[in-house]
């Protein structure tokens, strides 16, 4: 295999465990004002992620980064297309970042109701965002002989890409609602579960249509090929276990159906990274936009020595805080426990007197 | 007009971006030491202190890494002519910095901030540490690939023209990167411990547990008083190997038009800008440039004209100068403000030798708007060596002029900039609001927001850490 195909798969991969593992936070993100009425209940479902968002956020970054250094025209032509979604993107990707840190830190309610819907909104936009950006990879912009763009922002609102767009956010909130499921109490848990349904549906129909429209698209083939084919048995799965008590299960069938379609979107990209909708010829490929042989070289061995000891501490981190999450007990239960924010000494909101 | 507007956006980016970098690195390390202290001598009053300025560590961070996203976007969205050009030897640091340095950093993050009750000590404590390590390792692949810009090594040119590497070692090992590095990580443990000691001093001079705050005080002076000393010995280290590989860089950083040997060092002059080759000198000190420049007392510095004539017969016609005022005054910003710093520390140690730190009325109100320096000199630090590069986006091989997107429009340009902006300011006042504020409060208790499982009942499940 040459190193530019094992390069793809690599960022395939990191791409796939981006949405897999921030596909939850997304969720979470999107669903919490949903899931929790009470201020307390909102923190509950934040906590759930609170540890780990930004360790899977690192997998976006780090396959922007790989595809800089394995396929530098995919990354100059990409990210020089896709300027404005980017830009939303980026924007997304600031307000719900430092939401996570800020919002606790003051009891101010413009600043917590702010924080609230910077959360929200943006948990929403990056997938939808970066969905549209990879269903665009694949249905084609323009892109003249030298590799550069030459449409405009409205060209990249593709139908195709759209559809893919909103086919990850709904795929990210039935992620969302899984994983509270697993993760929660009631009573944060069964609005999780009660939401959870009607989204694991409405993501089933929306893969359908995606893989039908994928097929469409690429051409390659008439019938779906196998990892499709899983994503819509997973997605459907994901929608029947959700409302049964198997949480771990349902959880896993939403990882498969979310790594499943993202998944399948590279295997019909292949050998392609970009396709041009203005003439086949100036498709960006493995072969024409990759570094030379020696840089991969060198980035393959320290993926091979780096990527397993990041997977064992990750992996460990999620061990560590794998209990579900639960409201702590009002303070007036407890006087000997002074607040309830190891994390963040001096602990905003005592939960004892939530807020609607 | 695209390729100024996407010039003035990464400047900007980047410099904001930079307030904030030196000071993760920097308080990380010196939570991690006052961590370290309460995990060997187990007074209470460490862990308090840990807690304090971990939540300014937190509440920084917090802006550092989002606005680091946007510069990784950013090369492939405004530079994307570059990245093309580049990306064979410039991505893999990059991508090595994620998988190195950004997964460490972000995930024992996670685990220290939630880890309190959860891990035994000496684990917990070492996540804060591999906190540490993570943000100077990632410091240490963008100098590596900054380093490249500066000084391009371990590359061939392809068929096309194109450089390609071939010896990543040379990367690691560029004078340019090492020098340069040292002097980035030094300039980061100054900021934190200024900044340490700007909030300890603060809360001394309002005799709040003065006793607690002394030892915070201490602990920055210790650092403090080594690395101001090191960094200006590094720093002109650095400038003698910039002055051998990019010497208009530093003829520019001295104003020296014309080639002089032995040179006199500038202390002061007016004029001197770009098109001013006659400043009027108002003090200088003989020899001195000749020293910081070549290591020598009566070394020769190639002038600005001279340089522009080599270029000129090198690389064809063109202006190779770089803006001789941003490089004069960038330079002058650095050296002074550090020499006040060292004057700085020196009495602090004097002070904490007599034991009379708390009492010194002057060196606690100094100490408090000394927190303003460190951004001014990295500020200054980068407008010297990035400015100096120019009209080299990667020097001798690529101008900045022919590396921006083709595709991006001015307009897009202006959007994205205004928007940037925009982001920038609203971070800018909730972070500087934040900091302020929890930088004023009291200290905690030593298990305020700390609820040990065991205090909250026998057989109970531990109390998760909550924010948000």
């Amino acid at each position: 295999m040459h190193l530019h195909t094992l390069w793809f798969i690599v960022l395939a991969i990191l791409w796939v465990g981006f949405f897999v593992l921030e596909g939850f936070d997304f969720g979470v993100g999107m669903l919490h004002t949903l899931v929790g009425r009470t201020d307390t209940e909102r923190r509950v479902a934040i906590n759930t992620i609170g540890p780990w968002w930004d360790g899977n956020e690192v997998w976006l970054i780090v396959a922007g980064a790989g595809t800089f250094a394995a396929f530098p025209s995919w990354y100059a032509t990409m990210f020089s297309a896709l300027y404005i979604p980017l830009l939303l993107v980026l924007a997304a990707l600031i307000a719900r970042g430092v939401a996570f840190e800020f919002k606790g830190r003051s009891e101010d309610e413009r600043w917590r109701a702010t924080w609230t819907w910077c959360m929200t909104i943006g948990s929403l936009l990056i997938p939808l965002l970066l969905g549209v950006g990879l269903g665009d990879l694949l249905v084609g912009l323009p892109i003249n002989s030298s590799h550069d763009f030459t449409g405009n922002f409205l060209d990249l609102l593709t139908p195709y890409g759209l559809w893919t767009g909103l086919t990850m956010v709904a795929l990210c909130l039935l992620h969302g609602a899984t994983f509270l499921m697993l993760r929660t109490t009631d009573p944060v848990r069964a609005r999780a579960r009660a939401l959870a349904t009607p989204l694991g549906w409405a993501a089933s129909v929306l893969v359908v249509v995606y893989v039908i429209w994928t097929l469409s698209v690429a051409g390659n083939a008439d019938v779906p090929g196998p990892v499709q084919i899983l994503a819509v048995i997973a997605v459907i799965f994901a929608a029947r276990l959700a409302s049964t008590e198997s949480n771990g299960w349902a959880f896993t069938c939403s990882s498969v159906a979310i790594a499943a379609t993202v998944g399948s979107l590279f295997i019909e990209l292949y050998p392609n990274v970009m396709i041009s909708s203005t003439k086949a010829a100036y498709n960006l490929t493995v072969n024409n936009a990759a570094s030379g042989g020696y840089a991969l070289k060198v980035m393959t061995i320290v993926t091979v020595l780096l990527l397993p000891a990041v997977l064992v501490y990750q992996g460990w981190s999620f061990y560590v805080f794998r209990g579900r999450v639960k409201a702590p007990p009002a303070r007036d239960d407890r006087p000997s426990v002074p607040s309830a924010s190891p994390g963040t000494p001096p602990a905003p909101a005592a939960p004892a007197a939530p807020q609607a | 007009m695209t390729n100024d507007l996407a010039r003035w956006q990464f400047a900007t980016t980047s410099i904001y971006h930079f307030l904030f970098v030196p000071v993760t690195i920097g308080l990380a390390f010196l939570v991690a030491l006052l961590q370290t202290a309460w995990y060997r001598n187990e007074k209470p009053e460490y862990k308090r202190l840990t807690r304090f300025f971990g939540t300014l560590l937190l509440i920084n961070v917090a802006v550092g890494v989002v606005t680091g996203l946007v510069q990784e976007f950013e090369f492939g969205m405004n530079w994307s002519a570059y990245s093309r050009f580049v990306g064979d030897v410039f991505g893999a640091p990059l991508a090595m910095e994620g998988l190195a340095a950004f997964f460490l950093e972000s995930t024992f993050l996670g685990l220290w901030l939630f880890g309190w009750d959860r891990l035994p000590k000496a684990v917990h404590l070492a996540c804060i540490w591999l906190v540490a390590a993570g943000t100077m390792l990632s410091a240490m692949f963008i100098m590596v690939a900054n380093s490249w810009m500066q000084h391009p090594v371990g590359y061939t040119l392809n068929s096309h023209g194109q450089p390609q590497l071939n010896n990543v070692g040379a990367l690691f090992t560029n004078p340019t990167f090492l020098w340069g590095y040292v002097h980035v990580i030094l300039a980061a443990l100054i900021t934190g411990s200024l900044i340490m000691l700007a909030v300890s001093a603060w809360q001394i001079r309002k005799r709040r547990e003065v006793d607690s705050f002394l030892h915070a005080a201490r602990i920055s002076v210790i650092v403090l008083l080594p690395t101001i000393l090191l960094t200006m010995f590094v720093g002109s280290e650095l400038g003698v190997v910039e002055a051998k590989y990019q010497p208009a860089k530093i003829a520019a950083a001295e104003a020296q038009w014309t080639t002089c040997k032995p040179c006199s060092f500038s202390v002061f002059q007016i004029g001197g800008g770009q098109n001013d080759k006659t400043p009027s000198q108002i003090i200088e000190i003989p020899h001195l440039l000749s020293l910081l420049a070549t290591n020598s007392v009566n070394g020769e510095v190639v002038g600005l004209n001279e340089l522009q004539k080599q270029d000129e017969a090198k690389y064809g016609p063109g202006n190779y100068v770089p803006d001789v005022f941003v490089q004069y005054w960038s330079m002058r910003i650095m050296a002074y403000l550090a020499t006040l710093i060292v004057l700085l520390a020196l009495w602090g140690g004097w002070l904490l030798h007599r034991g009379r730190l708390a009492e010194s009325k002057w060196f606690l109100r100094l100490s408090i708007w000394a927190v303003v320096t460190p951004f001014l000199m990295n500020t200054a630090g980068w407008m010297l060596t990035e400015s100096g590069r120019q009209p080299w986006i990667v020097q001798g091989l690529m101008k900045t002029v022919n590396a921006n997107s083709p595709s991006v429009t001015s307009t897009d340009i202006w959007i994205s900039l205004v928007v940037f902006v925009l982001i920038y300011l609203g971070l800018g006042a909730a972070d500087i609001l934040l900091m302020t504020r929890y930088a004023r409060k009291e200290l905690g208790h030593e298990d305020a927001g700390s609820a040990e499982s065991g205090a909250a009942g026998a057989g109970a499940t531990p109390i998760p850490a909550l924010t948000y």
